[in-house]
This record gives C-alpha cells, structure tokens and sequence, in this order.
C-alpha cells in the first residue's frame, strides 16, 4: 500500500474581492464581493514508501495547499487522502507526530533559543525517548555540521546554518515521511550542496519518504528520480525526470572542441532534425533528437570530417523544460 | 513527557529569557505596580469622602480590590501567548508551527510566556488582601484561606477564559481585538467594589452570562463571614468559583472552533 494516497483532493478559497482606492477600501468594509479561488482542483497521486518526489510548479499553482493539507494542518473543500492509514487533517496531532516538515521560508525553531536547547525542547514536545533521542541528536549534528552552531541563538544563525538546524530539527523524531518546501531557497551553492548531500543520504540510508517542492531545478536533477508538475491546481504531469524532458522536446545537444579553428569553421552536421545552435572558433553545438539520429551516428559523421579534441553530450536545462510545459499549458503566475 | 511537565520546560525557558533583559523586565513591573497602588489609592479617596459604600467598609472594598487584581495577574501571567496572539501568531502565520507539533495548542499557547512583568500586579494584590485580611481581624483558618485559594482559582481559570476568547476572535479578525479589554481591565475595575451597588442588569449579566461574580463578590462575601445583602446563601457563595472553570470549558470549545475555521481557511 502507497504510504501517501491522494484522491480527487480539491480545496476552494473564497476570499473578499478588494475594489480600488481608498473609497474602495470603505466600500469592501460595507459590502464584500467574495471571489472563489480553486487553489487545488482534484489532485490525484500516490507516494510510495521510500520513494523521492519533486513537486514543482509556478507560484500559486497549489504546491503549499498540497505540502499543508497533507501536513495535516489545512482541510480540504473535497477529497480523500490517506498518510499512513491517517487522515491527516483529521487525526493531527498523531498525524503530526509521524512526519517531519521544513519550511524554507520560515523556521519551525524558537527566535531566541540556541539551537541545542530547541533541539531539547522538541525532544520533550515530540516526547522522544532518552536513548532515541541521543542518538538521533549526536548523528544529525554529526551529519549536519551543528556542532559550531549548538550554542548560538537561531535569530544570529546565517540562513544556511539556519536551514541546517531545522532540517536536523525536523528529523529528531525520526519521522518516515519528510516535506520539505523549498528548502534551498536563498541559500548560497556550499550550502545547497550540504543540503541535497544530506537529503540524499537520508533517503537512500534510511528510506525516509521525501517530498520536495522547489523552484530550483537542480535540485530537481540532482535528487529525484520522481517529479509532479502542478499547474493551476491540476497535476500535469507526473513521472521520471527524464520522462518529463521527452514529454515536452526530446532533444539533446552535442558540444564537440576542435583544436584548429578551421575544423569547427567547416564542419557540417547534415540533415535528419539536426539544428547548429552554434559555431565559434573552436566548438559548435549541435542539437538532435536521439529517436530520429542516434548519437553515434552524428558522431561517426563528424568523426569523418575531421579530428575532435574533446566531445560530449548535454540535457537541455531543465528549467527550459518547464518553462515550454508552463507555456504549453498557459500557465502564468497568479 | 506529560503536559504538566512540558507546560513547566516552556515557562522555565521563558522566564530565562526576560531575566536577560532586567530592565525591561522590571520598568514593566513597576508600571504594573503604580497601576494597582494608584487604583486602590482611587478607593481610599472614595472613602475618605464618603465614609463607606453602601455599608462596606474600606477594608472590605480593599479585599475584594486585592483579589481581584491578584487573581487577574496569575491569569495574565499564565495567558500571555493567548493575549498576544493576534500580532504573534496569526499575522505572521506562525499558529501553522503549532499546528505542526503534535501537542494541544492551548498548551503551546500557554507555554508560550511566563510574563513576569504581571508580578507587578500579583505583588501588590497580595499585600492589599493580607492587610485587608488583619484589618478586619479575621480569623486565620484554614476553610476560610481554602475558599479563598479556590475563588482565586477560579478566577485566573475565569480571566484564562477571557485571553483564549480574545484569542479566538483573531481567527476572524487577524488582530487582537481591544473590545476584549472592557471584560478584562473592566471586570476587574467592577469586580473591585461589592456587586451590591450596581444595577440589577449588570449584577446577572456579570453573574449568569460573564460570570465574574462567581469567582470574586459572591466567594469573597463567604470568606469576610458576612450576609450577602442580595441573599444567597451560603452554599450558593462557596460553590459559585465553579462557574469559573465552566467558564473555561466553554471557551476552550470556542477556541476549537476557531482552530478548526483557521485550519480551513489557511489565513
């Protein structure tokens, strides 16, 4: 049985319609127009035990309704969804104590508390064991690099040790399920590599379900073999990463360096779709699609004009990706 | 870790924490203080105009005034994260943090902060209610200071109450409703003269639907060994601090209610 099962989940806002200008303002106070706002139009999706899921999609597409609704601390207009025989929304406070959640805007930890005694204090709202909660403790600080940082207040914590300190937080229960919204956001590159090392880690070692939602689609590349595309609170697609790249354009691109300028000046790709994207001195880039011309063939062609020095094989960016799916779905900001 | 336990880990970690800032800590304290001696120097003035209010004595009206004011500052006191809820917690969209933990919000909220400034009004109570206590030489004896605890009790149950309701108004209105202040700052003002000298409406409102009354006159009126010269007896007196915590039971069930209108509506 999937641990996280989602069906038909919906949720409406309805929110107070604000008129222009001040004389606008005093209106709204006498009369309101309310406006429906569907943030979530039946989502369907399963999550399996130990499975990486990235969850992606433009701002107010649904991803936070989503992440909350399943943290258990949204309800929904309409639908079913089952955490680990749970209701979520229903069963809370079990609910809760069974998931961990980072919210990359936000810290789950206290302002004013060194972060060791946050870690104390969740030890002693979570009520973990003495034995689990050391051990816990000692490998996430360990893992995470926290040992600098045990001492000093979150609030003078730089953004990525803060990040650092409430993944650990979050983990100190030892939840099987982790969300995490955006939780490189900011961050600097150091930073963004601990985190991912760290989340990859915990999900391969430790089959901790992860679902993760993020704008940043290296994060997507480098974690998840699995990614959800929500748009308009519709799941547009749901599959492998790589399954997401063919969907919208199955296309690579051969980036081939020549010693002598002269080579890379006359070297011609020949036809079946294949594009020169560009030619400088010494390197042109080719893109073709492997289905209709397979690499090696492109290969063998170029191998027969001439001697490259260096040859390789790029994915189009994600992010180039997405955004053709965005568009292909009108999908814009809300 | 059961709640009393937890409960104590959070006020421990919030007292240390004022303790770093002294001097805010104690200018608000002092400020409490000033509060309570200039309301009860307000009292003397009457009396030394007037004599005595209706029959009561200026020790009696101390008494109630002590009570009172002392009773309120427990409840404040233990309240704190209830009273600023609104600008801390729905605004800023932090009550999601507690959702996430899985423990009871009130007992979050509570846990929120001891505030130790309130001992500015604790402090002075108490002293009132001692010397009103030897003023009028009452017996020291142990089901007198038995009603008294328990009246208290009730009360800071009472004024609980009223900081959850304050609260709960926030889940519709996002920031802390000063309307509340007429039943807190009011009610104590009222509660520190004898119900007897208000108007008929104001003594079954503050009995039957806010029921101050039951957790200061009516109990208080049992401990000073006087008749209550509205008739109730006895029994009805020492029972009446119940009220109090009835009173909290109905507001916690409100709070739910708002929990449950904040968790769908995620704002």
């Amino acid at each position: 049985m999937p641990q996280i099962e989602v069906r038909g989940l919906a949720k409406t806002f309805r929110v107070a319609e604000r008129l222009p200008g001040l004389a606008g303002a005093f209106r709204g106070l006498f009369h309101r127009r309310m406006r429906d706002v569907h943030a979530l139009g039946g989502v369907d999706f399963d999550i399996e035990r130990g499975e990486l899921v990235g969850y992606i999609g433009p701002n107010g597409a649904g991803k936070s309704t989503t992440i909350k609704i399943l943290a258990g601390i949204l309800n929904p207009t309409a639908g079913t969804c089952r955490v680990d025989g749970l209701t979520p929304w229903r069963d809370r406070r079990r609910h809760v104590a069974r998931i961990g959640v980072v919210f990359g805007q936000r810290t789950q930890l206290w302002w004013d508390l060194p972060v060791i005694e946050s870690f104390d204090l969740l030890r002693d709202i979570y009520r973990i064991p003495a034995e689990a909660y050391r051990d816990n403790r000692d490998r996430l600080i360990a893992l995470m690099d926290l040992e600098p940082l045990l001492d000093v207040p979150v609030r003078q914590l730089s953004l990525g040790q803060r990040m650092r300190s409430d993944l650990a937080a979050a983990l100190l229960h030892g939840p099987s399920l982790l969300f995490l919204d955006e939780p490189t956001i900011g961050l600097d590159a150091v930073s963004k590599l601990a985190i991912r090392d760290f989340v990859r880690e915990l999900n391969r070692e430790r089959q901790v379900t992860v679902l993760l939602t993020t704008h940043d689609m290296d994060d997507i590349e480098a974690l998840c073999e699995r990614v959800m595309v929500i748009g308009n609170g519709r799941i547009l697609v749901d599959g492998s990463v790589d399954g997401l790249r063919r969907r919208v354009r199955n296309e690579r691109v051969l980036v081939v360096d020549y010693d002598s300028a002269g080579e890379a000046g006359t070297v011609d790709a020949g036809g079946d779709g294949v594009r020169l994207i560009e030619r400088d001195a010494s390197r042109v880039r080719i893109a073709f699609d492997p289905d209709r011309l397979p690499a090696a063939t492109l290969i063998g062609r170029l191998l027969a004009q001439g001697t490259p020095k260096d040859l390789f094989i790029e994915h189009p960016p994600i992010e180039q990706t997405v955004a053709e799916l965005y568009a292909e779905h009108d999908m814009r900001e809300r | 870790m059961n709640s009393a336990a937890l409960l104590y880990r959070y006020l421990s970690i919030s007292l240390r924490g004022q303790l770093q800032y002294r001097a805010s800590f104690l200018m608000a304290a002092l400020g409490n203080l000033l509060n309570c001696v200039i309301e009860l120097a307000g009292i003397w003035v009457l009396f030394d105009r007037f004599g005595n209010l209706s029959g009561w004595s200026f020790a009696e009206v101390a008494f109630f005034c002590g009570a009172v004011n002392a009773t309120y500052a427990i409840g404040e006191l233990m309240a704190t994260g209830f009273d600023q809820f609104g600008t801390l917690y729905v605004k800023t969209g932090d009550f999601d943090r507690l959702l996430l933990r899985p423990r009871s919000t009130v007992l979050q909220l509570a846990g929120h902060e001891l505030s130790l400034r309130r001992l500015g009004r604790l402090l002075p109570g108490l002293v009132i209610v001692i010397a009103a206590w030897a003023a009028l030489d009452l017996p020291l004896e142990a089901d007198r200071l038995a009603l008294l605890a328990f009246a208290m009790a009730g009360g800071v149950a009472f004024f609980f109450a009223l900081m959850v309701l304050q609260a709960t108004m926030c889940f519709w209105t996002t920031e802390s409703l000063e309307l509340m202040n007429i039943l807190t700052y009011g009610g104590v003002e009222t509660a520190s003269y004898p119900l007897p000298i208000y108007h008929r409406l104001f003594r079954r409102f503050f009995t039957f639907v806010v029921p101050l009354a039951c957790i200061g006159y009516f109990p208080i009126v049992a401990v000073l060994g006087v008749d209550d010269p509205l008739g109730t007896s006895r029994m009805f007196q020492v029972a009446a601090p119940l009220a109090g915590f009835a009173f909290f039971g109905v507001a916690i069930g409100v709070w739910q209610l708002g929990v449950r209108r904040y968790t769908s509506t995620g704002s």
